[in-house]
Parts: structure tokens; sequence; C-alpha cells
């Protein structure tokens, strides 16, 4: 306690709590004027600065401090913890910056595919989403993991469905029943985990876990527990044969609900996964029980194929979803290395990719919007030229995607390359990355190619009003959050090693 | 084998019941039984955790006298925590089965059908309809 301030060991609290507070007031406060969704973007806005702050307090003193909060003061073993390291700081920044820019640049767009009596309700499940994704980062107790993994779940299904239409409803359910398998075998395997060791605090666990492993007791539920919850969780986050849901529920759904779902609440579940890796079982367990090159090898499969089917996709919207297949596929790539350094690259890639996905989807949704709410992609033929900040959006999210120098994408695609030469499969996850690497080109160039072709017919077309400044100004910050990931990533990374190693 | 299947006589119920209902949330196609699959998923993993829970001999997780003294020994009682998981799930697995309840509402009043595949299958014939529309006016308009 001595090494920080009482006001930052209370951050990982309030910044659940604050969300939860707003989540609840937000229908009691006048729906008009869109003040629900300048409430929800100022409470988001305070806990990125809260979170910044946490950061800074971690770090600043040039070791990777950590601490355990004891929910209601009751004592480790029975009581609930919230745990906050470096990474954990970082990631629910980044998760705060994320969610407000896909407020702010979708503000006129969800003023027209939602309708007004339904705003305020939007903003409560944006809260609840945001909440629940700060408690996923920080719980410490596989149970209030589960919980928060659920209302994710209700949150989630239901920003796909508050567009109203046929579509989306349909979308919604699919999303919901392949949501509710998942959290199932989570649910199962956490009883199963339970009974094994008889704890629920992630530390605890992995003690008892140890003690089992060494003695070699019980080593079948053990691997059973541990293949159902990384199949729930990759159910959750789309992991390549287990991602049929995702292209229908972000395609379909108004562009604020698209960015915050592939931007943000994939990476919750996969970041829960890490820790149940690092935290509950330990990396020497995942190698013994041979899970590393199962997440390995699905990982290198849903690069391939998520990309092949981005390829075939003719709604815009669509492909950037199937791209999001390949791109979860990149993140169980660095975690299946099971090394500290493939665990870090997996966490920037999170990153870069909660920054660029957001953006590419918020540039699709301006061009399309430019293009008179055509979705496919001829369409959008010439739409540079009428919104050249959505423009210049995909462009830079498509030179990210391909991994293009001096672009967010790159960095994370380099330190994923640079992690697996520590692993036995090196030779594969470098093939893995090229080839994935033209894949993402051969459908990105084209879109890039398509919205810069001059075309008369269809700009006399284009009747959209001008993209608003707010618009632009979460373009600019996109941008620039990309440049920065791109360009200075290398302090950021040894800020993750570093989180990682304390996780 | 079996004399261990016998032992855990209500685990192994608990554990035949979460496949029933998981193949079931997996493989219905109305989406009332997936529905019902869910919940008996749900159902089967509380049973596995009051079976897991339960210390034949001890009481319930509640203080009770015995000649004017509170028994406070630990050992007398069994332990609150799967009792409390219980509780806690089956809240959710309420509030999770009223949500896709309420959806699948919504999709009926769309499409006139339980059957996620149906549906599916009207959504695109609709769109075909509207494709064929499109062109149909077009070809009008250059005639």
């Amino acid at each position: 306690m001595n090494e920080i301030s009482m006001f930052a060991f209370n951050i990982p609290f309030v910044s659940i709590f604050l969300m939860m507070i707003s989540a609840i007031i937000t229908p009691l406060i006048p729906n008009r004027n869109r003040l629900p969704e300048k409430l929800s973007c100022w409470v988001i806005s305070i806990v990125g600065v809260l979170s910044a702050y946490l950061l800074y307090a971690l770090t600043n003193s040039g070791q990777s401090i950590t601490f355990n909060f004891a929910m209601g003061h009751f004592p480790a073993p029975w009581g609930n913890e919230l745990r906050a390291g470096p990474l954990e700081a970082v990631l629910s920044l980044v998760f705060c910056i994320a969610m407000l820019l896909s407020l702010l640049g979708n503000f006129s767009s969800t003023q027209e595919d939602i309708a007004p009596a339904r705003r305020n309700i939007f903003c409560v499940l944006v809260n609840l989403l945001t909440a629940s994704l700060l408690a996923l980062t920080y719980t410490n107790d596989l149970f209030t993991a589960y919980v928060f993994i659920e209302i994710n779940t209700i949150a989630a299904c239901s920003i796909v469905a508050v567009k109203e239409g046929a579509e989306t409803v349909r979308a919604a359910l699919r999303y919901l029943v392949m949501s509710l398998v998942g959290s199932g075998l989570v649910m199962i395997s956490i009883c199963l985990l339970y009974g094994l060791t008889g704890h629920l605090l992630m530390q605890n666990m992995h003690g008892a876990i140890q003690v089992l492993v060494t003695t070699q007791n019980y080593m079948m539920p053990l691997t059973v527990s541990l293949a159902l919850i990384t199949v729930g969780l990759a159910i959750k986050s789309a992991l390549y044969p287990f991602a049929a849901w995702l292209p229908d529920a972000h395609g379909s759904s108004t562009n604020a609900s698209s960015a915050i779902l592939s931007g943000l609440v994939l990476k919750g579940h996969i970041f829960i996964l890490i820790k149940i890796f690092c935290r509950v079982f330990g990396l020497d367990v995942i190698h013994a029980l041979r899970m590393d090159t199962v997440i390995f090898i699905l990982g290198v499969v849903a690069m391939i194929i998520g990309s092949v089917h981005a390829l075939r996709q003719k709604n815009v919207k669509r492909m950037i979803a199937w791209s999001s297949v390949a791109q979860v596929g990149y993140i169980f790539l660095g975690v299946g290395l099971n090394t500290i350094a493939g665990i870090a690259a997996a966490c920037l890639h999170i990153i870069v990719h909660a920054t660029v996905k957001p953006m590419l989807f918020t540039a699709a949704g301006g061009l399309s919007s430019a293009a008179g709410h055509k979705k496919g992609l001829h369409a959008l033929m010439g739409t540079f030229y009428v919104n050249r900040w959505a423009g210049l959006g995909l462009i830079a999210g498509a030179c990210s995607m391909m991994g293009v120098p001096a672009f967010a994408g790159f960095a994370s695609k380099l330190s994923l390359m640079l992690a697996s030469f520590d692993s036995p499969f090196v030779a594969w996850s470098l093939a893995a990355l090229a080839a994935s690497s033209v894949l993402n080109a051969l459908y990105y160039v084209p879109a890039v190619i398509v919205i810069m072709t001059h075309s008369k017919d269809a700009q006399k077309n284009f009747t959209a009003p001008p993209p608003t400044k707010l618009y632009n100004f979460s373009m600019l910050a996109f941008l620039i959050l990309n440049f920065y990931l791109g360009l200075f990533c290398m302090p950021l990374l040894r800020l993750i090693t570093r989180g990682v190693n304390v996780l | 084998m079996l004399e261990k299947l016998l032992l855990n006589h209500y685990e192994a119920a608990a554990v035949i019941l979460s496949g029933i209902g998981l193949t079931n949330l997996l493989l219905q196609r109305n989406l009332i039984k997936k529905i019902i699959g869910l919940n008996i998923m749900d159902t089967a993993v509380y049973l596995f955790l009051a079976a897991k829970g339960y210390v034949a001999g001890r009481a319930a997780p509640i203080l009770f006298e015995e000649g004017g003294k509170w028994v406070t020994n630990p050992d007398v009682y069994v332990n609150p925590v799967p009792a409390g998981l219980v509780l806690t799930g089956i809240v959710v697995s309420v509030s999770v089965t009223a949500f896709a309840l309420a959806l699948t509402l919504r999709l009926y009043e769309h499409y006139g059908t339980l059957n996620i595949d149906e549906a599916l299958l009207k959504m695109t014939e609709q769109q075909e309809d509207i494709e064929a529309k499109v062109s149909q006016a077009e070809e009008d308009v250059l005639a």
C-alpha cells in the first residue's frame, strides 16, 4: 500500500462501478437532445482518464506493481477480488478510447439507424458492455468472470438487435444461441474446476492445480475442463470453426455496434482466456496438456480461412467482419506460441485490432452513407472524393491490416513474427503470417482502388450531407492512434511484456 | 468403472443431462426447443454443483442452536459457496432465457416462423424479390 496511492488503488472498482451506475441512471434522464449519449461519452472519458492515471501510478516507479483489491474486505480465499497490473490498465485504457471514438464517430449514423425512443436503451447497453469489459479485464475471480461474460452476451446481442429490422433480429438470435453454447461450456468448466480445486480465485486455483499436476491426480478432469473453457471462450471470441455467427451479427448491425462488437467485445473474451492460461493453469501446464498446440493450429486456420471468406464478400461491412475472424486468428496464434513474448505480441495485436477495426467500420459507414446507404462494394466507387476522412480511414485501416510499415498492424505482426522464433512451429507461424498478409492485401487493395476510382455517374447520386465535425475528429484521432502504434510501439510492447510477466 | 459411476450417480446424471441440453441447444431447429435445451443444460450444472456441495450428515450453512449455544464448529455445516453459485446461476439463466424468448418473439413477428434457417430462407427470397423488382423497374425506365 505504500507503493501506490489510495486513489489509484480504488480505480479498478470505481471504473466498473461508474459504468454500472451510469447504465442504471441513463433510462431516468430525459431522452432528448441526445443527452443519454452525451452522458455515456462523458462517463467513458472519465473512466479512460482514471485508467490512464492507474497505468501511470503502476509503472512510474520503474517497477511493475500489481495489487489485489478485496471486494467488501473479505480476505483472500473466501472473498471476491479484482486484480490490476500494467497490462490490465493498458487494456482498459484502450477499451475506453476505442469505445469513445466508436460512439463519437458514428454519432450521426446511430441517429439514422436507431429510433429516438430506443436511443437511451442503446446507451444503457453500451454502458453495460463497457462495465462488463472492464470487469472481465480486472476480475481475479472465475465465477465473477462467468457472470460478466453473461452480462456481456446479453448486452452484445441487444446492440445488434437495437437497430430495428428483420435481418438484425435474426443475426442477434444466431449470435445469442452460439454465445449461450459458449457460456454454457464455460460454466460447466468453472464448476468442474471448482470441484477439482476448491477455489474460485485465480491464484488459489493455480496453487491447487500445481499440486494436482505434480501428483498426477485428476489429470483427465483437468484436461476436460481446460478444453471446455477454451472452446467456450473460443466460440465467444469467434475463433474460426466457431465463427459462423460473426459476419451476420457484425455485418447487419448499426455502425457503432459493429465497431464496438468487432473491436472490443471479442477482445474481452480473449483476454479472460489469456488470464486463465497464465494465471489459473500456468503456461507449463497448458503445454503439458497440449492446449497450446490446439490453439496455435486453430489460429493458423482462422488466419487463412477468415481471409478467404472475406475475399468472397460483396458487402463491405461483411468483408470487414470476416477480416475480424482472420485477425482473431493472429491473436490466437500469439497465444498458441505459449511464451511470454508470444502472449505479449497477442496483447499488442489485441490493442492494434481494437483501434483499427472500429476505424474501418466507422470509415465504411461514412463511405456507404456517402453513397446513399448502399453497402455493396461496387456502389462505393468514387466515394473517397465525397468523404475524404472516411476514405483516409479506410486506406489507413487497410494498410494496417496488410501490415504496411508505419501502420499499426505492422508493429503487431512484426512482434508476432519475432515471438515465433522461440517456438518449435516457427516455419508454420511465419508461413501463415505471410500467406495471411497476402490474402489481406487481396481484398483490401481492391476496396481501396474502388473507393478512389473517379466515376461521373456515381457522383451524381451522392446526396448525403457532408460528414460532421465529430466524425472528422474521431477519424483523425483513429489515424493518430494508428500511426502512434505503428511508429512508437516498442515502449508499449515493453510495457505489455512487463504486464504479462506479472499477470 | 461402473462402481465409480454408481458412487457418483448425481454427477453422472448431471453430465448426461447437460449433454442432452447441449445437443438440443445446438441441433434443434425450433428456437423454443433450443431454449428448453439451454435450460436443461443450466439445470444440470446446478444439479452437479448441489451434488458436489452436499456432504452427507452435515447441516445447511445456517447457524443453529444446541443446548442454548450457537454451534460455530465449521465441520458441522456444508460449504455455502456452491449454493451461492447455484443461486447466481439461476438468476443468470432466467434473464438469458427471458431475453432469448423476447428475441424469438420478434423473429416470429418478422418472419412468421420459429425456425432460424427458414427465416434465413425467407429473407433471401425477399431480397431476391426486391432485386427482381429493381431490375424490372430499371428495364422499364430504359424502355
